[in-house]
């Protein structure tokens, strides 16, 4: 065998994450009660760094490492970049929320790094095991932070289905790993890939293992009909919980995706494309139908966020350079206006009342009319109404559908958004037209309300100027 | 030239309406009009930079700032365009909202709403200049709708007035009218040229000119006949023109400043600057020139004799301003399109003063707008007084003053025009010159000479206002009187060379350009011709039925009782649009609201499949049972049927 030096660089932003976390988890461990406010400073200066450190190496040269495992090119790049920075705004939310009701202590935020890492690695990994790894890291640092409140009945209870059908999901996808390795003789996506493009391989078998890898993607976006485990753990976990595992962990399954199926088994494009336009339909219409009937706004945004993927998928099945840019476009923007919207709950609530009824967001406007036009500009970029962002990412995965005469399933998108719109309108009916329950003044300390505000803004503005994002992620592709 | 200088000039005003607009409680009365101030002032500074380079140094700049969107092959973006046409609306434009801005302080001292105010009016200086300054369609476009919706906040400004409201209400409907009229007519120009870009649609005139379209079967239309008249139509809306000039009288309710700004000096001359952009495409169309010149010339004198009868101060000049814009209408129809430039850029300053110096006597008089109830003004407000003059002899023509070299010039070019409808169009402007030195100084005589008619309140002294007004008015007086002399160079020199197409044929222009021997024979040229004489008389006339002998007024009256009511119901269009169009559509509507919208669309579709989905909302609802092993074999049989599907 030929020695090989192993270019440790590609990995550096993990690399210093890992020790970082590390670093957070001892901190919070030996300081105990007092370790809130230096664990939370403490990890957002790593993932403040680790910004900076994939900032820098964008310009640099990719590269594969770690023996055909790891990957640098711009898609880590950019979406290392957006996980980390998505993730500061989360944590930012998420010490409010925890402060005001002086929940755990560093704990949150050692594994909220140590499942950043996770994210991390699954985006960079082109290999079987480092994906799987990386997926597992995750997922283990989301089920206990689900659990954390642990004298919730509602939280313990969600942490135990989402493990449980984690593990489940993770099985799955493990056994369609095997039949794909059975199949070709190889880990390693490059080398997957080759094998299939060379042929005289039985595309039962692969197809066969496609189905459960296609699973485990399915459970971790939440994809009909691998999404029960959602709306619970949505609603069920502390806010601060949701917030987090409804954001960056999404841009990490759309690396999943792309890897595996893109760069791995883009010659299978035909069976997978079946596959995903059944997930992708279904999840539309039941995330759509049954967010209607919803009366929790955390359960709302469950469905909402099902129906999101469904959306999602759609790009993805295209099969187009158009249609991964578009699906890249749409998992970004979707992770930023969750986070506001989120946030928005965080921010309403206070101690000992969670804000997460829809009903608490009656008269809104007369409460606080700055935050309720924020809401009002978050809801209508998830309804995709013009000019905030959501619209532009609809009509990119609709074109790219369209582009590929996918015209049947561009019609009932556009339909589910119809359906859609009605429940994130009616948010904003609440808000503007009805009478509030309790005349107390909104408050928030400056901070928090600065964040929730550029959060919204950020919407508004991409949603202006698109061009600028969607020129990136299309150049990504091309 | 520097992108970013072009960029500061619409952005400095931007700036100042989101400043005092957005923090105008926190800043500060003061620092609202400050900052609104500081903007517009700098962006009339960098306008005189921008026009000195492109006039003396012969520069122009063509490029894009910042790309929207790609649609297919179609580029939207934001770009500037600059060359003398530009640079000389942008030096109007930020030169009177200046002006206007200094006044407002005097003006809308006491006003509840003055931070609003303030940040509209610079709001309105941005979108105006992104419409001059625009090198598309669509930009122009976004400004043309931009001043549309200012035009409208303002003069609903005072939003208690119920006059207030009807009026902005039908501005905006009529403008509306107009507006559509005009993106048809961009799209027009997308579908034949596949380009938004001024440059890429002029240098495929020609081509498109020679294309025709059939609307209704077998009848062909030449393309650009129809383009330049949709087009136009927009500038109908914009500009006034009959039969959609019917907003603008109204639009008086607003605040006197801003029909000085938007509804006579720089909005309301959109259309006559859209026209003049596209003067290579409207080259091309002998028909639309000739719809344009029928229609400018039936604004100048109609619009012209309706001045005659008001007495309300601000609707007098409101006429008198339709009646000018008709004038620069015609000018563009015989393709005269500096000339119409030109009278566009002196009537700015001219009537600006009118407005602000009317303005200046309703402040004094404690916003008293009946001409009836005033009179004698003229001991006491000797700044006003004296601006008026300067501007009321410029508005007649008189020679030496700015609107007479506009002015005869128009009405030459009508004269030698081959357009059709050219002499219909002379005959017209003429007698117009006629009426509108007669209703000017009717407005002059009766508001300064003659009796008084007013009564002041409790031993109130009337005099000035404040210095806030009075400047604005000296420095709108000086190009009001001298503006004109700069004919030769703008008219007839090489100004507009390469930025406003004549093709020779049309050419009127340049046969006075050859005439043309310098100012003072100009002048002296002037003090010969019918149009000075017919002046001389209007003034003279309104001399002796308004302060000499006022009882012939009374009995002319009633001698022509049928004229005057014609003139005073505005030809009924008022009442044809309220009772046919307006009561015609709302029947319509009502029976489209009852049956279509209520019973069928509400009732059927809307309500009926909502109600479906509700039910299977609820239904579907409850699969989610919270049971661990339900969500479990949910998962199985999602592998079930991704099995059974794809492999099997």
């Amino acid at each position: 065998m030929i020695f090989q030096v192993i270019n440790m660089s590609f990995a550096l932003p993990e690399i210093f994450m890992m020790v970082m976390a590390c670093i957070v988890l001892l901190v919070s461990a030996f300081m105990g009660k007092d370790s809130s406010s230096v664990s939370y400073w403490l990890s957002q200066f790593t993932l403040l760094i680790t910004a900076f450190i994939i900032y820098l190496s964008i310009s640099g040269t990719g590269g594969i490492t770690f023996y055909g495992s790891y990957i640098k090119d711009p898609l880590s790049d950019i979406l290392k970049l957006s996980i980390c920075i998505i993730n500061i705004f989360v944590l930012s939310y998420s010490w409010y929320y925890l402060k005001v009701r002086n929940l755990f202590n560093g704990e949150y935020y050692a594994l909220a790094t140590f499942a950043t890492l996770g994210m991390l690695i699954m985006v960079s990994s082109t290999h079987f095991i480092t994906l799987y790894l990386g997926l597992e890291l995750l997922s283990l640092c989301l089920y206990a932070m689900v659990a954390m409140k642990r004298k919730s009945a509602m939280a313990t209870e969600a942490a135990m289905k989402y493990f449980i059908l984690g593990a489940l999901a993770s099985g799955m996808l493990l056994y369609g790993m095997s039949i794909i390795y059975g199949a070709t003789g190889s880990l390693s996506l490059a080398s997957i890939s080759t094998a299939i493009q060379i042929g005289h391989l039985d595309n039962t078998v692969l197809s066969f293992g496609l189905v459960f890898l296609t699973i485990g993607i399915g459970f971790k976006f939440g994809a009909v009909p691998f999404h029960m485990w959602l709306p619970d753990v949505y609603h069920g976990a502390p806010t601060a919980v949701t917030l987090f595992i409804s954001t960056a962990p999404k841009i990490a399954a759309f690396s999943m995706i792309m890897r595996l199926f893109v760069d791995g088994l883009e010659n299978l494009h035909q069976y997978w494309q079946g596959m995903l336009i059944v997930l992708s339909v279904l999840s539309m219409i039941i995330g759509n139908v049954v967010a209607i009937a919803q009366t929790n706004l955390k359960r709302m945004l469950a469905y909402s966020t099902i129906s999101h993927v469904g959306f999602l998928l759609l790009g993805v099945l295209s099969g187009t350079n158009e249609g991964y840019a578009a699906s890249m476009f749409y998992v970004l923007i979707y992770a930023l206006t969750t986070s506001g919207s989120f946030g928005m709950i965080i921010l309403m609530g206070r101690n000992g009342f969670e804000a997460d009824n829809i009903s608490d967001y009656k008269g809104m406007n007369e409460r606080n009319p700055w935050f309720a036009f924020m809401m009002l500009i978050l809801m209508f970029s998830m309804a995709g109404i013009p000019p905030m962002a959501g619209f532009y990412t609809k009509l990119m995965v609709i074109k790219s559908l369209i582009s590929v005469d996918l015209i049947l399933l561009a019609i009932i998108a556009v339909l589910m958004s119809v359906v859609g719109a009605f429940y994130y309108l009616r948010m904003i009916k609440v808000m503007y037209f009805e009478n509030p329950i309790e005349q107390i003044k909104l408050q928030a300390p400056i901070d928090i309300r600065i964040l929730f505000s550029s959060n919204a803004l950020l919407v508004l503005l991409i949603g202006i100027f698109p061009s600028s994002l969607m020129t990136i992620c299309i150049t990504i592709f091309s | 030239m520097n992108q970013n200088l072009l960029l500061i000039i619409v952005l400095a005003p931007l700036l100042g309406s989101i400043i005092s607009g957005l923090l105008g409680k926190q800043v500060g009365r003061m620092w609202s009009h400050r900052v609104a101030i500081a903007g517009v002032g700098l962006a009339f500074i960098i306008s005189i930079w921008v026009f000195k380079l492109v006039v003396f140094d012969d520069q122009t700049y063509n490029g894009q700032v910042y790309q929207w969107m790609q649609v297919g092959s179609i580029s939207f973006e934001i770009g500037f365009l600059i060359d003398s046409l530009t640079a000389i609306m942008i030096l109007v434009v930020t030169f009177v909202s200046l002006m206007v801005h200094i006044y407002t302080i005097g003006y809308m001292h006491h006003d509840d709403g003055y931070t609003r105010f303030f940040s509209y009016i610079s709001l309105f200086t941005f979108s105006m200049l992104m419409l001059v300054m625009s090198n598309n369609f669509m930009q122009l476009f976004f400004g043309w709708e931009a001043v549309g919706l200012i035009s409208y906040l303002l003069i609903g400004f005072w939003y208690k007035k119920p006059m207030a409201i009807y009026a902005n209400l039908k501005a905006f409907l009529v403008n509306r009218i107009g507006d559509f009229g005009f993106l048809l007519g961009i799209a027009a120009v997308l579908m034949y040229a596949g380009s938004l870009d001024y440059v890429q649609v002029f240098i495929q005139a020609p081509e498109i000119a020679k294309k025709t379209i059939s609307i209704f079967s077998d009848v062909q239309w030449s393309v650009m006949s129809l383009t330049c008249i949709l087009l136009f139509i927009g500038a109908m809306g914009k500009s006034a023109q009959v039969p959609l000039h019917v907003w603008l009288p109204d639009s008086m309710e607003g605040p006197t400043p801003i029909s000085a700004l938007i509804h006579a000096a720089t909005m309301v001359t959109a259309g006559i600057f859209m026209v003049t952009r596209m003067s290579p495409l409207f080259e091309f169309s002998d028909t639309a020139l000739s719809v344009i010149l029928v229609v400018g010339a039936t604004t100048a004198i109609f619009m012209g004799f309706m001045g005659l009868v008001q007495n309300d101060i601000k609707r007098v000049i409101a006429y008198s301003t339709l009646s000018q814009l008709g004038y620069m209408t015609v000018a563009l129809g015989a393709s005269a399109y500096a000339a119409g430039m030109f009278h566009l850029m002196t009537h700015a300053f001219f009537k600006a003063l009118l407005f602000l110096a009317a303005g200046s006597v309703m402040i004094s008089l404690n916003h008293e707008q009946d001409i009836r109830k005033m009179g004698g003004l003229r001991k006491y407000l000797p700044i006003t007084y004296w601006t008026s003059l300067i501007g009321s002899l410029a508005i007649i023509g008189f020679p030496g003053m700015s609107g007479f070299f506009s002015k005869d010039l128009i009405i030459e070019s009508e004269h030698i025009s081959s357009i059709t409808g050219h002499d219909f169009a002379y005959f017209a402007i003429l007698i117009s010159v006629f009426i509108t030195a007669l209703y000017s100084f009717r407005l002059f005589f009766l508001v300064f000479h003659g009796q008084e008619h007013f009564t002041l309140h409790n031993g109130k002294q009337l005099h000035e206002p404040s210095i806030a007004v009075r400047i604005p008015l000296i420095l709108l007086a000086i190009p009001s009187a001298v503006g004109g002399m700069f004919i030769g160079s703008i008219v007839f020199g090489d100004f507009f060379d390469g930025v406003i197409l004549v093709l020779p044929e049309h050419n009127v222009l340049a046969y006075f350009g050859e005439e043309y021997h310098g100012l003072v024979s100009f002048i002296l040229h002037g003090l010969m011709t019918t149009p000075f004489l017919l002046a001389l008389l209007g003034v003279s006339v309104a001399y002796i039925i308004y302060v000499k002998r006022p009882n012939i007024a009374v009995r002319l009256r009633q001698r022509f009782t049928w004229f005057h009511k014609v003139l005073v119901n505005k030809y009924g269009f008022d009442n044809f649009n309220d009772k046919v169009l307006a009561g015609g559509s709302r029947l319509i509507a009502r029976v489209f609201w009852k049956i279509g919208d209520l019973t069928l669309i509400d009732g059927v579709i809307v309500n009926g499949s909502a109600k479906i989905v509700g039910l299977a909302a609820r239904m579907v609802r409850h699969i989610q049972t919270g049971y661990l092993y339900h969500y479990a074999f949910a998962m199985i049989l999602g592998v079930w049927l991704l099995l059974t599907l794809f492999v099997v």
